[in-house]
């Protein structure tokens, strides 16, 4: 029965935008039938499209992930995206400066990297820096909650933006490859890339960028759920986010729980790396999310904070995000941005539905 | 020389007002919101409605005051959608702030796309047409602003109307026991934040541009929210919070990629480090390191009424 009520109210809330936005689409002189036909249709054809479908959501995974295991604790972490910039970055770090990276600087080869390190050693090595570097940058407003008590949610508000700068500096005046008229680092080495799925799966195109990390991404999910599921510190975390004073009362530190909550969250996000720098793009690249970190927070909302809730999730924003380029190719009027919108009404909708299904309360603070 | 420098004083003055003013429309905007108890992250996104409208109906209607008035128009509307949300039906007020933002950079180029056939921008407004300037290039929206923050003050500290929003925003039980209806004045703050949130974004896409493009106020609505937390929920320090900020990117303008810009060693000054201050400002404060900013008490809770 619980369960039911679970799935419930985040269909109703899908559907419910689906209405709204059929409505937006008819006011803008299309069929909306059709519109959501080419949004929808195009995702589990083929190969093609199954792998591009789940290539677009293994970052969504993780920032699903992230935002989860915060609100497991009673925080709301609006820094994801902050947290996958900084992690990203990083792992381009490692990847070029242990990767044997070798820079053409006008004619002119140089090297940039301090050691050539086999991939045995160095992809560990660049996941691991993804994890350190997002865990940092969520566990600084854990810290800050803990000890301040100042709000989560404006703190990562503002780290999302002092991440970005900080990258972008680092970027732009260390990384870039001079005369390089794009913001990006220079390539990581070979040994860090991480192999995509076509090198295995014979019937998968060559061009669908899709990774070992979306494996990686469902592993994840099994691990967070054992730990906040089947462990004593998971059991303690959540004990915090369902009542921090009865949690403190029975002897847990709910402050230690907000730091510890708050990092973990910062790793998951960081590690959006192995799918987009490690897996795809084989650098770091400036403004490479697609607002990740925020639509994290919706897919573990309509997930129902939950890891299986969060796959689905994503897998379904990853539908529209995808859907929506052939919505903008097919259709004469409606453009790719009816994706967001529809996503954007589904949020607002999870959010107004939450109080008819299960409420769960956030630990109190100022914002 | 000090003729020189007396321009580079001016020009940065000018800049810093034209910047900040769309930060001081939206920070007003907040503190009715926040003084009555609800959150507004949603500035951004009631910004965002405000530009697009505004831009729009100023082109189609050659006429850029009603233009601005549409804008705020469409900024009550959504704050309206916004204020449904989070007092009838209690959504967190975070989440359903963070879906409007997202809904107002998809909407407009949803629209534009369908009516201009671009998704990207507005069609472009003719000079004559936009919001007028005065004295040096400072535009009507600016000098308005400067009469709407005593107005704010005036009305928050002096009037029956502002003593119940804080009471509303401070202790709704209390204020509720003295006939003051909060779900209503909660309505209305919201609108209201709306409204001014809007006007700072007509500003951007009327007065100091001339179209409207996807995501133009580039974050300025949370900048207008590190403002009201700065000024400890408070109009004249708000307005002070919100020149500084236009300060430091009138400096951030200027240096980037000017040629006289350069650090002692002949480096590039890297603007990111003064891009980020009114970030780390705002941690700091939040922290309680200078000062406690404490928030108005009901801030973030819903309210029931005991029945």
């Amino acid at each position: 029965m619980n369960i039911l009520r679970e799935i419930l109210w985040p269909l109703v809330a899908v559907l419910a935008a689906f209405v709204v936005g059929g409505f937006v689409i008819l006011l803008i002189g299309d069929n909306p039938v059709t519109a959501f036909g080419l949004l929808l249709g195009n995702s589990f054809g083929s190969p093609k499209d199954i792998g591009w479908t789940l290539f677009y959501a293994t970052p969504l995974i993780f920032t699903g992930l992230s935002v989860m295991v915060a609100f497991r604790c009673g925080l709301l972490n609006i820094g994801a995206e902050g947290q996958l910039y900084v992690g990203a970055f990083a792992a381009a770090w490692v990847g070029i400066k242990f990767g044997g990276t070798v820079v053409n600087v006008f004619g002119k080869d140089e090297n940039w990297s301090w050691m050539s390190l086999p991939a045995v050693v160095l992809l560990p090595m660049c996941i691991l820096a993804a994890i350190v570097a997002g865990g940092i940058w969520g566990g600084i407003p854990g810290y800050l909650r803990a000890k301040f008590g100042s709000h989560e949610v404006i703190n990562t508000i503002m780290l999302n933006f002092i991440a970005i700068a900080l990258v972008g500096y680092f970027t732009q005046y260390y990384y870039k490859v001079p005369g390089d008229a794009i913001m990006q680092t220079a390539e990581i080495g070979k040994a860090a890339w991480i192999p995509q799925l076509n090198q295995f799966l014979p019937f998968l195109p060559k061009d669908v960028p899709l990774s070992l990390a979306f494996p990686l991404a469902l592993l994840m999910c099994f691990l967070v759920w054992v730990f906040l599921w089947k462990t004593k510190w998971g059991y303690e975390l959540r004990a915090v986010g369902q009542n921090a004073s009865a949690a403190e009362y029975g002897g847990i530190d709910p402050k230690k729980q907000i730091v510890i909550a708050m990092t973990i969250s910062g790793s998951l996000a960081g590690m959006v790396a192995i799918s987009e720098v490690l897996g795809n793009r084989h650098n770091y690249y400036h403004d490479f999310s697609a607002d990740w970190g925020f639509w994290g927070i919706a897919v573990a909302l309509l997930g129902r904070n939950h890891p299986l809730g969060v796959i689905i999730a994503s897998i379904f924003f990853a539908v529209l995000m995808r859907g929506q380029i052939f919505v903008d190719a097919f259709t004469p009027h409606v453009s790719k941005d009816v994706g967001q919108v529809l996503l954007s009404i589904i949020i607002l909708f999870v959010a107004c539905l939450q109080m008819y299904s299960t409420r769960r309360r956030m630990v109190k603070g100022t914002v | 020389m000090s003729e020189s420098f007396f321009y580079a004083v001016l020009f940065l003055l000018l800049a810093t007002i034209r910047l900040a003013t769309p930060l001081i429309y939206a920070a007003l905007g907040g503190l009715f919101s926040e003084r009555s108890g609800v959150i507004n992250i949603a500035l951004e996104g009631l910004m965002l409605a405000g530009a697009f409208t505004a831009a729009v109906a100023t082109y189609e209607l050659h006429n850029p005051y009603l233009g601005l008035l549409s804008g705020m128009a469409a900024g009550a509307v959504v704050a309206f959608v916004y204020a449904v949300a989070v007092i009838r039906f209690q959504a967190d007020q975070v989440v359903a702030g963070m879906a409007i933002n997202f809904l107002m950079i998809g909407l407009p180029a949803l629209i534009s796309g369908a009516v201009y056939d671009s998704s990207g921008s507005t069609p472009q407004i003719d000079k004559a047409e936009q919001l007028p300037n005065y004295f040096n290039n400072l535009s009507i929206a600016s000098l308005l602003v400067f009469i709407l923050v005593p107005v704010v003050w005036y009305v928050l500290y002096k009037t029956p109307f502002g003593l119940r929003l804080r009471a509303v925003g401070e202790n709704p039980e209390a204020a509720d026991a003295a006939g003051v209806s909060v779900i209503r004045f909660r309505y209305i703050a919201v609108i209201i934040s709306g409204v001014l949130a809007a006007a700072g974004g007509a500003y951007l896409s009327t007065g100091q541009s001339s179209l409207f493009t996807r995501n133009m106020t580039a974050g300025r609505g949370f900048i207008a929210l590190a403002a009201l937390i700065l000024s400890k929920w408070r109009p004249i320090p708000a307005l002070l919070a919100c020149l500084f900020f236009g300060f430091t990117e009138a400096i951030t303008n200027a240096i980037q990629g000017a040629p006289w810009a350069k650090m002692p060693s002949g480096e590039d000054i890297p603007v990111q480090f003064i891009a980020i201050i009114p970030y780390v400002l705002t941690i700091i404060v939040l922290a309680g390191f200078i000062g406690l900013s404490r928030a108005p008490k009901a801030l973030g809770i819903p309210y029931r009424k005991e029945s």
